[in-house]
């Protein structure tokens, strides 16, 4: 008769469900994205037409006139931060040794990022482009004459 | 001297040339763990042949210099993966290293692999490596219980061949700056013998390892330094498999 050996499979002791898959997979999917609308903004502020003397308050609001920017600053502004703050997380839980360290960072990373994001949003969203009193005079037939 | 009858018909007198010899200057990293010092470098003056490893010369200091000089090796010959350590930098089997192909012109600097606690001179404890190891459950899984072997076509073995050469040196893991943050990382080592099984069709268990990596302190934690794949004296593609993992965590099988 053979001996018959039952298979060791007692898993290990996971010690919680994570993240990180979706973490590494975000990275590389978000840098992809922003690989183009960096390249795109930089080109677009920087090269075209006047080139870096073009940018000024009228040319942000120009754009910003446009939703097409305005998706686009926006995708960048999320992106970016949650990217850059994950990326921050990363190098945290590298560096930091003690577990309470860990963690004041990470928590300061992540509310710094909410709080950059909802901002950001908010000034993309509710952009008002005569809330300067002169506004009329550099975009005439946008502003009235206040 | 039995020469063989051919080497005779060939040449009366066959020479055999002599193998150069040089002195070299080795440094290596001291610590005992009875003496209360600190680690601390200590140089010794040795002279080696050309056909000399630094394994031959830390056999010379030990049995001629100074006989308390600590350091594992068992088969000298790039088997065994005892001797693992850090020669000029870079992690090396000393066994495996020709003092000739280092620069002799300049001292070589011999301590301990990193990331592992140093019991004595070059010997560190292994146990938190071997534990990441048996953690991935390296063995064949199989439901069946065959009578002759399990057959397996050319292609399947070819699909997992560069992880079976691992001879668990350490090499790999103690290279690579993730483990070095915490020792909390799996590490290279027990990733590729985790693809030595996740890719063997014969075994049952892939997603039972996949599941085991897909964990905080598993594969992604990798940063794709390519440092493991450098250092490993078979030539494995480690960070290659580790990779090749992660891609199976991805789909969700083998
Ligand atoms: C230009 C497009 C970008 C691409 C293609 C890109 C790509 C990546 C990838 C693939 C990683 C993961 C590396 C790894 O896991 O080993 C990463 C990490 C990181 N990224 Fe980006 N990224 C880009 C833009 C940015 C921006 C704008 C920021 C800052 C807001 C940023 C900050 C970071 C940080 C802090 C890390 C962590 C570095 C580390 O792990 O050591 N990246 N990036
Ligand atoms: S993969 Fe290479 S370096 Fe790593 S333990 Fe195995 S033989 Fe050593
Ligand atoms: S002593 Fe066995 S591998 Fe070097």
């Amino acid at each position: 008769m053979s001996v018959v050996i039952e298979q060791p499979k007692s898993p290990r002791s996971r010690k919680a469900a994570n993240w990180e898959k979706y973490g590494w997979m975000y990275m590389r999917a978000s840098g992809a994205i922003l690989l183009i609308l960096i390249f795109g903004h930089l080109y677009v502020n920087l090269f075209v037409g006047q080139g870096i003397k073009g940018i000024d308050f009228a040319f942000v609001a120009g754009k910003w006139a446009n939703p097409f920017w305005k998706v686009w600053d926006g995708l960048m502004l999320w992106l970016a931060l949650i990217h850059g703050t994950n990326g921050m997380r990363t190098i945290a839980n590298d560096y930091a040794e003690r577990p309470m360290v860990r963690k004041v960072l990470n928590y300061t990373l992540w509310i710094v990022c909410a709080a950059l994001i909802i901002l950001g949003t908010l000034v993309i969203t509710t952009f008002d482009p005569c809330i300067d009193p002169n506004a009329s005079t550099y975009l005439p037939g946008v502003c009235a004459v206040k | 001297m039995a020469n063989s009858p051919a080497v005779l018909e060939a040449s009366a007198t066959p020479v055999i040339e002599e193998v150069p010899s040089f002195n070299v200057t080795l440094f290596v990293r001291r610590y005992n763990p009875e003496d209360g010092r600190e680690p601390y470098w200590q140089d010794f003056d040795v002279t080696v042949h050309g056909t000399d490893r630094v394994l031959d010369a830390l056999h010379k200091i030990k049995w001629e210099l100074d006989g308390s000089l600590t350091f594992r090796r068992s088969c000298a010959h790039g088997v065994c993966g005892s001797d693992a350590m850090r020669i000029n930098g870079r992690n090396r089997l000393a066994c495996k290293t020709l003092i000739k192909d280092l620069n002799i012109n300049e001292p070589i600097y011999v301590e301990p692999i990193k990331g592992l606690e140093v019991e004595k001179d070059l010997v560190v404890d292994m146990n938190p490596f071997y534990q990441a190891y048996r953690d991935v459950q390296p063995f064949l899984i199989a439901s069946d219980k065959p009578a002759k072997e399990r057959l397996q076509s050319p292609e399947d073995r070819a699909r997992f061949d560069d992880t079976t050469k691992c001879i668990l040196c350490a090499a790999c893991t103690t290279s690579c700056p993730v483990f070095w943050t915490d020792g909390q990382y799996f590490g290279p080592a027990a990733i590729v013998n985790a693809h030595r099984f996740i890719f063997d069709s014969r075994d049952e268990a892939a997603e039972v390892r996949i599941d085991i990596l897909n964990d905080k302190e598993g594969v992604w934690r990798c940063r794709t330094t390519f440092n493991c794949t450098e250092a490993c004296p078979r030539g494995i593609q480690v960070t290659k498999a580790i990779m090749e993992v992660k891609q199976a965590i991805l789909r969700g099988r083998r």
